[in-house]
This record gives structure tokens, C-alpha cells and sequence, in this order.
């Protein structure tokens, strides 16, 4: 192929790569995001220690965190529901890495949790859930599946340090 | 689900070609989209001068810094003066480059298609390619629980494996199977022959998954030469055929649903057998590349395509009838887990393969069946896009 020997390309390991990076950046972007018309709500009600969802009446489904529509049904949701804060183990993991893969000193243990809204009942196909943490478990309640079907409960942070946020949700605790 | 599936004009693949798959190469995506192409091109016997259509996939800007990657790597696949079309569906994106291509070719817009998808992860070099991985969940009520992106994969792992009662063992086979098989394979960045222990004890990131679960960050790029049935019988004795397609999108919120079967598979693939003709997919397809990024992936997969019952692909990895010389060849080339994960690239190398499988032209990783169906899957984003596509020899 020409005047260079491409072969399939050519690897380089990790100290030939850094003594022969010609440009290294860091673009600095920072991201304002809006919440919209149903998470500005969700937020509104995070701060209140209540988590709200939206349903809709033509399928049943619940939405937790909200939307203003039914993905599945192509229409309007219906009006505004809340879950008790409680729900049950979906499935949970123990992460001992952080976002950007440095280890972590003591385990994170991660669930999806399946939320509770009096009134409504749903199957394991669809049904409101969020991803958070755990805090009153162990990564052997995790290694031993113990975990799955645990119920669990929103631990809120205290009504002043509260900002509308995801994170107003402390953890949910194992009851 | 409704689709006129009933399209006239037939599209063959043709050739085909890879670079290495490297933690890190020297070539720019440029570089290294010139080299696949320029090899596929050599396959099929055509020139750049060719090819009338360009059809591209790549996965994030972000892992290569370059914010118009795919009219900046294009230059590599000889597109001045040419149409080109960049497709994109996160992980699902490799799979999703030749369906696209098959529509501008069998619509009869384009006659010779030059099919190309790269990555070039190593760029975005600190702290971690996967830190870029950071901004793909939903920006405001999951991005605050500063979460790493193994997190979705092991949550999904080990409700498959409460679900279907699959232990580590049994998902490690998938490992052991994939890098086995890639140590035939000339691109290969991941072949290893290691044992059950060797993934146990490789270190543990987010239980269930360890290192070792997981196939590796790359470099590199993969295409393929499309082309209409006329060129196809100009060119060829042994065009291989575009029997099926199939992509389909569920929505992000991926915490809203059971996530032990990937209806975002099974969805895609049925579209792509009822294109096919195909009634029974364990009878039809002789050899299949599932997307295997996570170990336990390939099985979840398997299931999804109807090749494995529910809940029961790992009793087919154990009894050997996924291996290579097995009834039902699964990722024959070593896999993403093998063979290595440049996202689209990735994805296009599994196409690649059943291509090679067909014609008979895999080498040392051909399978011992005969094949004359094959297909290659692959998934994308938060557990929502899936994408299919079956060639028949
Ligand atoms: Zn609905």
C-alpha cells in the first residue's frame, strides 16, 4: 500500500504511546440542564420527602422518575401518583470502583429498586424503578443474592440540606 | 409491527477487511479507516473509484476528541465528491452500519457501498477511556449518583443470573470460550487461553463482574464492500446474501423493566427472520456472533435471538454446543472478549466473520458445519437498541 508499511496498523504500549502523544486537551464543558415540565415537579417533590410518578390510564404503567406521556401508549399521562418511598429489591450490585475506575476504600452497594404506589400493581415487565444506593447492606448480601426482594425504604437527608435533587434520597435502608 | 419487507433488489457482501484491534495504535481514525476499507476493497477486487456510497458508524465524539468524527474519518474511506451517511446507535451501532448500507443499496440509491465503522478509545487517554461512558446516563436523576458504567452491566448480570440461576462459573465459560477462539484470529488484542480461576480471581470491579468479564478498550476499525446483485455476479462466484434486518429501539429508562431477557434483542431479531423467511431460528442459523462486551452478555443474547431457551444458553456453553466445532458455533471469532471491543468496529468485525464463515474463508477459526445461514447482533445504549442482521451463502 504505497509508500507507508501500514501492515493491519501499529500497536504501541502504554510508554510509547505517552512519548508519542503530540496533542493532549481537556475540554472544559460545563452543562446547565433545564428539568422540564415533569422532573421539575419530581424534583419539587424530592425536596418534600415525597417521590412523585405519573400514570397513565390506558396501560397502567406508572413513571418514576416522571414523563409527561406514555412512551408505550403514544399518549398524555393521566395525573400525578406517589409512592409510599418504599419498594423492593430488583437487583443490586456491589461496586468497588468509582465513575472514573479508581478503587474505592469500602464497597458501594447499588440497586434498582422496584417502588411501591398504593393503589397499583405491577408485573416484573414493567414497572416504576430507579437506580440507588443501599446503605444498611453488605457486598455479601449482595455475593448471597440475601438482598434480592429486600425491602428498603428512602432514607431522606435532613428538610434543609435537601435541594431537588436525586441525591435528597440519601440511600434506601433494608427494613 | 408492520414493515414491507418485501424488497426487490438483493444486496451482497463482498469483502471485507480489519486493522489490528490494539489498546493503542499509531495510525489517526483516518489512517485507520484507510487500511480496513483498503483491504475489503482488495477482497472484493473493486477500487475506491468504485464505490458510489460511503455508510459509516462510530460510537461516541468523545473517545476520540474529534466532534465531527465521521466527516473527519471518511477521508480514509475515499469519500470526496460521494454520499455519506453516518449512522448511530451506541454499541449496537457495528451492526447497524451494514443495515443501513443494505437500504441505500437495496433501495437502488447506491450500487457499490463502502461499509466502514472505527473507534479510537485510546485518545481519550485520562483518566480512563470509560470515563466517557460517564455522560451517557440520564442527566438528571441518574449522573448525580456519580455512577461508573459497569454498574447497568452488573445490575443486569446478576438478575440474569438470580433470575435463570446461572452461577459465575457458568458466565466465565463465555470468556474462556470467546479468547480461546481468538487466538486464531490475526486482529486479535484479547486471545488468551485461561481457565475458569484465572477470571474468578482476575480483579473484582463491580460484583458480579471482574475484569476478565469484561473485553477490553480498543482501537481499530472494520469494513465491508456492499454491493447490488448485478455488481455482485460481476465481481464474485460467491456472493454471500443480505437475507434479513432487523433494529429496534425501546426507550432509556432501563429501570422500568426485567432485565433478565433482552427484549430489545428479541424484538430486532424477529423483524430480521420474518424478512428471512426463517420460522425456526435454531434449525436455520449454522453460525452466530451475539454481542458479548460482558461475558455474560453472550448467553443473555443467545436467548434474545431464540437460539437458546430462556434462562438456558449457559447449559449450551457448558455442554459445548456453542463451541466452535458445536452445533451452534457462537462467536467463532474470538468475539469483542477476544478479539477485542473498538465499539462499531467491533460490531462490524462480527459481520466480517460470518462473511468469512460462509464462504468457507475463516481459516483456522472456520467452523466444522457447513454453514449456509449466519448471524451477527449487536446492542446498544441503556439496554434499548437492538441490531440484527442474517447473511445466507
Ligand atoms: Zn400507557
Amino acid at each position: 500500500m504505497g509508500m507507508f508499511r501500514l501492515r493491519g496498523g501499529t500497536s504501541l504500549s502504554d510508554r510509547e504511546f505517552r512519548e508519542i502523544v503530540k496533542e493532549s486537551s481537556e475540554p472544559r464543558a460545563r452543562y446547565s440542564m433545564t428539568a422540564g415540565q415533569a422532573y421539575s415537579r419530581f424534583f419539587e417533590g424530592l425536596k418534600n420527602g415525597v417521590i412523585l410518578g405519573t400514570v397513565c390510564d390506558s396501560c397502567g404503567m406508572v413513571f418514576i422518575p416522571p414523563k409527561i406521556y406514555c412512551p408505550y401508549c403514544f399518549r398524555s399521562v393521566s395525573r400525578w401518583v406517589e409512592s409510599s418511598g418504599e419498594g423492593k429489591v430488583f437487583t443490586a450490585v456491589a461496586s468497588y470502583i468509582s465513575a472514573d475506575v479508581k478503587p474505592l476504600d469500602k464497597p458501594e452497594i447499588v440497586a434498582v429498586i422496584k417502588l411501591d404506589v398504593p393503589g397499583y400493581r405491577f408485573d416484573n415487565y414493567r414497572f416504576p424503578g430507579i437506580m440507588h444506593r443501599i446503605c444498611n447492606a453488605s457486598d455479601e448480601d449482595v455475593k448471597t443474592q440475601r438482598i434480592f426482594d429486600a425491602r428498603v425504604r428512602a432514607r431522606w437527608l435532613p428538610k434543609e440540606k435537601r435541594t431537588g435533587s436525586i441525591n435528597d434520597i440519601e440511600c434506601f435502608e433494608v427494613v | 409491527m408492520r414493515f414491507n419487507l418485501r424488497v426487490k433488489n438483493r444486496v451482497a457482501v463482498i469483502g471485507a477487511g480489519l486493522t489490528l484491534f490494539r489498546r493503542r495504535l499509531l495510525e489517526t481514525p483516518q489512517e485507520m479507516v484507510w487500511i480496513a476499507a483498503s483491504r475489503a476493497l482488495e477482497q472484493a477486487g473493486l477500487d475506491f473509484r468504485d464505490i458510489d456510497c460511503v455508510i459509516s458508524g462510530s460510537a461516541p465524539d468523545a473517545f476520540d476528541g474529534v466532534h465531527l468524527k465521521g466527516e473527519y474519518y471518511s477521508e480514509g474511506a475515499g469519500v470526496v465528491g460521494k454520499p455519506h451517511i453516518r449512522v448511530y446507535v451506541g454499541g449496537g451501532t457495528g451492526v447497524f452500519v451494514p443495515v443501513a448500507a443494505w437500504w441505500y443499496v437495496a433501495s437502488g440509491l447506491c450500487r457499490r457501498a463502502l461499509v466502514v465503522a472505527e473507534e479510537k478509545m485510546s485518545s481519550a487517554a485520562e483518566p480512563h477511556p470509560q470515563a466517557v461512558f460517564r455522560h451517557i446516563w440520564d442527566p438528571l436523576v441518574e449522573k448525580p449518583l456519580n455512577p461508573n458504567l459497569i454498574w447497568i452491566f452488573a445490575l443486569e448480570m446478576h438478575r440474569y443470573m438470580h433470575k435463570c440461576r446461572v452461577s459465575k462459573e457458568d458466565i466465565a465459560l463465555v470468556s474462556i470460550k470467546n479468547k480461546r477462539n481468538a487466538l486464531d484470529h490475526p486482529s486479535a488484542q484479547a486471545a488468551a487461553d485461561i481457565t475458569v480461576d484465572d477470571v474468578l480471581n482476575s480483579p473484582m470491579l463491580v460484583y458480579p463482574v471482574n475484569r476478565l468479564d469484561i473485553s477490553p478498550v480498543s482501537d481499530g476499525a472494520a469494513a465491508l464492500v456492499m454491493v447490488s446483485e448485478e455488481w455482485a455476479r460481476r465481481y464474485t462466484d460467491n456472493p454471500i446474501w443480505v437475507a434479513g434486518i432487523g433494529f429496534t429501539l425501546d426507550t432509556t429508562s432501563w429501570t422500568n423493566r426485567e432485565l433478565s431477557f433482552p427484549v430489545y434483542v428479541r424484538n430486532a431479531a424477529e423483524m430480521a427472520y420474518r424478512m428471512a423467511g426463517i420460522d425456526n431460528p435454531v434449525k436455520s442459523i449454522d453460525v452466530v456472533e451475539p454481542y458479548d462486551p460482558f461475558d455474560y452478555k453472550e448467553l443473555h443474547h443467545l436467548e434474545g435471538l431464540g437460539l437458546a431457551p430462556r434462562c438456558g444458553a449457559a447449559k449450551l456453553t457448558r455442554e459445548g454446543v456453542t463451541a466452535r466445532d458445536g452445533d451452534l458455533p457462537t462467536c467463532p471469532s474470538g468475539g469483542l472478549l477476544g478479539v477485542g471491543n473498538p465499539i462499531a468496529a467491533a460490531g462490524l468485525m462480527k459481520v466480517a466473520e460470518i462473511f468469512w464463515q460462509l464462504r468457507g474463508e475463516a481459516g483456522a477459526r472456520q467452523v466444522k458445519n457447513d454453514p449456509v445461514t449466519g448471524l451477527a447482533q449487536a446492542w446498544g445504549d441503556l439496554m434499548q437498541a437492538g441490531t440484527v442482521i442474517i447473511l445466507r451463502r
